[in-house]
């Protein structure tokens, strides 16, 4: 069974990141990581050809400036191989662009399964999955909590608000997997070491046929007109206690509509 | 390794901080105050694969260099100090073996020993000989080819769930010689028993206990070194012990590092007289010397890791490190309580805990003076006037 994962790379949300005034889009020239949203993927991927007893976990990711540091992560956990997208004309993808390249970029390894977060924890549009499905023709399901693969066919329980639905699907397919429901394992230190020369394929859009004018800025279907710094928090009220202070509370949950 | 290869030395401390970030610091004063082994955070550090950090590659462990082994304890004993005091006889030991067992000795032993299912133990102190170390008393006597174990050692770290423990005994040449003692994980095994578990100040969560030895065979194979190794127990333990300052020093910056971040953190968060305590300068002083002796222990250690690692005598500069973070450890876990206020000396604050634990690495594994002894020995031996 061969399993593809989409696996983001980003700059380390420890360290407070900056936007950059001219592109308007985050700097991302300091090391990236392994968008954690994604190691809840890499890990089930890993269990689940654990479970086959047979297959591999490639990945798949587009980033700038080449890097590679989450994939090494990624890759230490476990995983087999990685493709790497990484090209100038991609300055400014936008998620659909970004779906374009992934797409082309998972189907030369032919998987039986995809697997994506939900979303990713920096750009968080959660819509760069269910695009990839609809460029490769394949079947998408959303919000997995759990796995199985019975012959040819997904068993996936689907997470919702009131508990799970059990859903089926043909492979091969898409499947975006909620961040928490598995708990990734460390990479051991051996597997550290290991990482350091399993193969990373690193191409461009031009090896993957795909057009430059169609991804970038030039083939954004949006424009970032303006940013701005989000406004700082506002200290909260504080309500003292004059005997009343369960009514203001309660009027103030009420202008909240919380109640 | 594949050692010089930094980028990976940095990964392997990354994970390991990420994991003592989010799995040890949270639970390690739980599991210290019940005196508990940590069980998971044991099965994750056999995952990792610390237990075969240093050995070589050729017998299945990762053969990492000195310098990321020393950055690994540091980062453990961030966390809690004990996780590295549950490596740390494994790894003397491992090193014996590896320099100084046999061939066979060393194929024998070392790949049991990579992955933590096959524990050790370092047995060199007895109840009348700590840092004289010569004047140890448990004797072995030769029948046939075996060897027949007497006596009573203290201090055995990891004694009970080890498999093997590296013991020096006193030989009928009156000099010290080095057995491999194979024995199963428990209170006895044949002749050996736990006769007393030691109730410590701090280093909790792993057992340090008392063992007798009465009659107790080993086969002539086990003796360290082969025929060679009659009489030489003391001279293989004492160059083992010279690396293992390293690790003490570095023990030493992780727990100094723990005090300082906490001491940092809470001189922000206090207030009297109107303004946080950072904003006192008598505290702002406090920390400014916490912050210069752990960069100093920090430095010396990585020091003498570096020189190992290219090749170069410790000698003098481990003895050093050892001393000189073990003592800027106490004094930064104490200014640390100190600027806890009244919280130091509670439980619900992590400082107590680097508090109980800062003294053993001034004790454990030679003691200050014991340094001193050892630096002002090299010192005379490298400027000797002739
Ligand atoms: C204005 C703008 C400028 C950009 N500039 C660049 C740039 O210069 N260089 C560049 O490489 N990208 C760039 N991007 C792409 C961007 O980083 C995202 O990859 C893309 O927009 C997806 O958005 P998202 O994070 O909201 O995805 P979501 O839909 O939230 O992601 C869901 C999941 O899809 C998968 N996924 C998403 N993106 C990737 C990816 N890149 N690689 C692998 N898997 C992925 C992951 O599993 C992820 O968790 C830019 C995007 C925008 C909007
Ligand atoms: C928690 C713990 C775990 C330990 N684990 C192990 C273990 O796994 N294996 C093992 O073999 N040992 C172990 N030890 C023993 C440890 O190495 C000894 O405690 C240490 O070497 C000191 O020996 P001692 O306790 O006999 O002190 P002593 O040698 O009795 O020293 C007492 C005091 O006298 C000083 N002193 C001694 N001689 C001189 C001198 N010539 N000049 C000046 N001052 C001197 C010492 O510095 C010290 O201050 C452990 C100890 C502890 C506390």
């Amino acid at each position: 069974m061969k399993v593809v994962v989409c696996v983001k790379q980003i700059p380390d949300p420890a360290d407070p990141g900056a936007l950059d005034p001219e592109s308007k889009t985050l700097k991302r020239d300091t090391k990236l990581i392994l968008d954690e949203s994604d190691s809840y993927g890499v890990e089930m991927a890993l269990q689940l050809v654990d479970t086959a007893g047979e297959g591999s976990v490639h990945l798949v990711s587009m980033a700038p400036n080449n890097e590679v540091g989450g994939l090494r992560t990624a890759l230490a956990m476990g995983a087999e191989s990685a493709t790497l997208v990484s090209d100038d004309a991609l300055k400014g993808t936008d998620a659909l662009g970004t779906a374009k390249v992934l797409a082309a970029a998972i189907a030369r390894s032919e998987p039986d399964l995809v697997l994506a977060a939900t979303e990713s924890s920096d750009g968080y549009t959660g819509t760069v999955p269910e695009m990839v499905a609809e460029l490769m023709g394949l079947p998408s399901v959303t919000f997995a909590k759990s796995i199985a693969i019975e012959g040819g066919t997904a068993k996936v329980q689907r997470q919702t608000e009131a508990g799970y639905d059990d859903v089926e699907c043909p492979l091969p397919a898409l499947v975006s997997v909620t961040a928490g429901v598995v708990e990734p394992r460390y990479p051991s230190f051996k597997g550290i070491m290991a990482a350091k020369s399993k193969p990373v394929d690193e191409v461009t859009c031009g090896d993957l046929g795909i057009d430059a004018g169609s991804v970038g800025w030039a083939g954004g279907g949006q424009e970032i007109v303006s940013i701005a710094d989000a406004p700082a928090r506002e200290a909260g009220e504080v309500i003292e206690d004059e005997g009343d202070a369960h009514e203001r509370i309660v009027s103030f949950l009420e202008e909240l509509k919380v109640l | 390794m594949s050692t010089q290869d930094q980028e990976i030395a940095d990964q392997m401390i990354e994970t390991i901080a990420k994991w003592v970030d989010k799995e040890v610091i949270p639970h390690a004063s739980e599991l210290e105050h019940a005196d508990e082994f940590p069980q998971a955070m044991f099965d994750q550090m056999c995952e990792f694969g610390l237990f075969g950090a240093t050995i070589p590659e050729e017998y299945g462990g990762l053969g990492l260099d000195v310098t990321t082994y020393a950055r690994i304890v540091e980062e453990l004993s961030r966390g809690w100090m004990s996780l590295s005091g549950i490596l740390n006889t494994h790894k003397i030991a491992a090193t014996m073996i590896g320099r100084y067992g046999t061939d066979e000795q060393r194929e024998k032993f070392l790949p049991k020993m990579v992955d933590g299912s096959y524990r050790a133990a370092f047995s060199l102190s007895e109840p009348d000989s700590g840092s004289d170390a010569g004047a140890l008393r448990c004797k072995a006597v030769q029948d046939g080819d075996e060897w027949i174990i007497n006596g009573t050692k203290m201090w055995v770290t990891n004694g009970v769930r080890a498999h093997l423990v590296m013991l020096l005994a006193r030989t009928p040449d009156d000099r010290v010689t080095c057995f491999v003692v194979e024995k199963e994980p428990g209170d006895s095994f044949e002749g050996i028993s736990t006769s007393k578990k030691i109730h410590k100040l701090g280093y909790k969560g792993l057992e340090t206990v008392e063992m007798s030895y009465v009659d107790h065979r080993v086969p002539d194979a086990n003796m360290l070194g082969g025929a060679e190794g009659m009489g030489r127990g003391l001279r293989y333990a004492l160059s083992a012990l010279e690396l293992g300052r390293i690790n003490i020093a570095s023990r030493a910056v992780g727990v100094g590092q723990a005090a300082f971040d906490a001491a940092m953190k809470y001189a922000q968060e206090r207030e009297t007289f109107g303004k946080p305590i950072f904003e006192h300068q008598a505290i702002q002083f406090k920390l400014a010397e916490m912050a210069t002796k752990l960069q100093a222990a920090r430095l010396m250690t990585y020091d003498a890791a570096a020189r190992f690692d290219r090749g170069e005598r410790i000698d003098l500069e481990a003895g050093m490190a050892k001393l000189f973070a073990s003592e800027a450890c106490f004094e930064i876990c104490t200014d640390a309580l100190r600027i806890h206020g009244g919280n130091g000396y509670t439980q619900e604050y992590d400082v107590e805990r680097y508090f109980r634990d800062s003294p053993l690495m001034i004790i454990g594994e030679g003691t200050s003076e014991v340094q001193k002894m050892v630096i002002a020995r090299k010192l005379h031996e490298r400027h000797a006037i002739t």
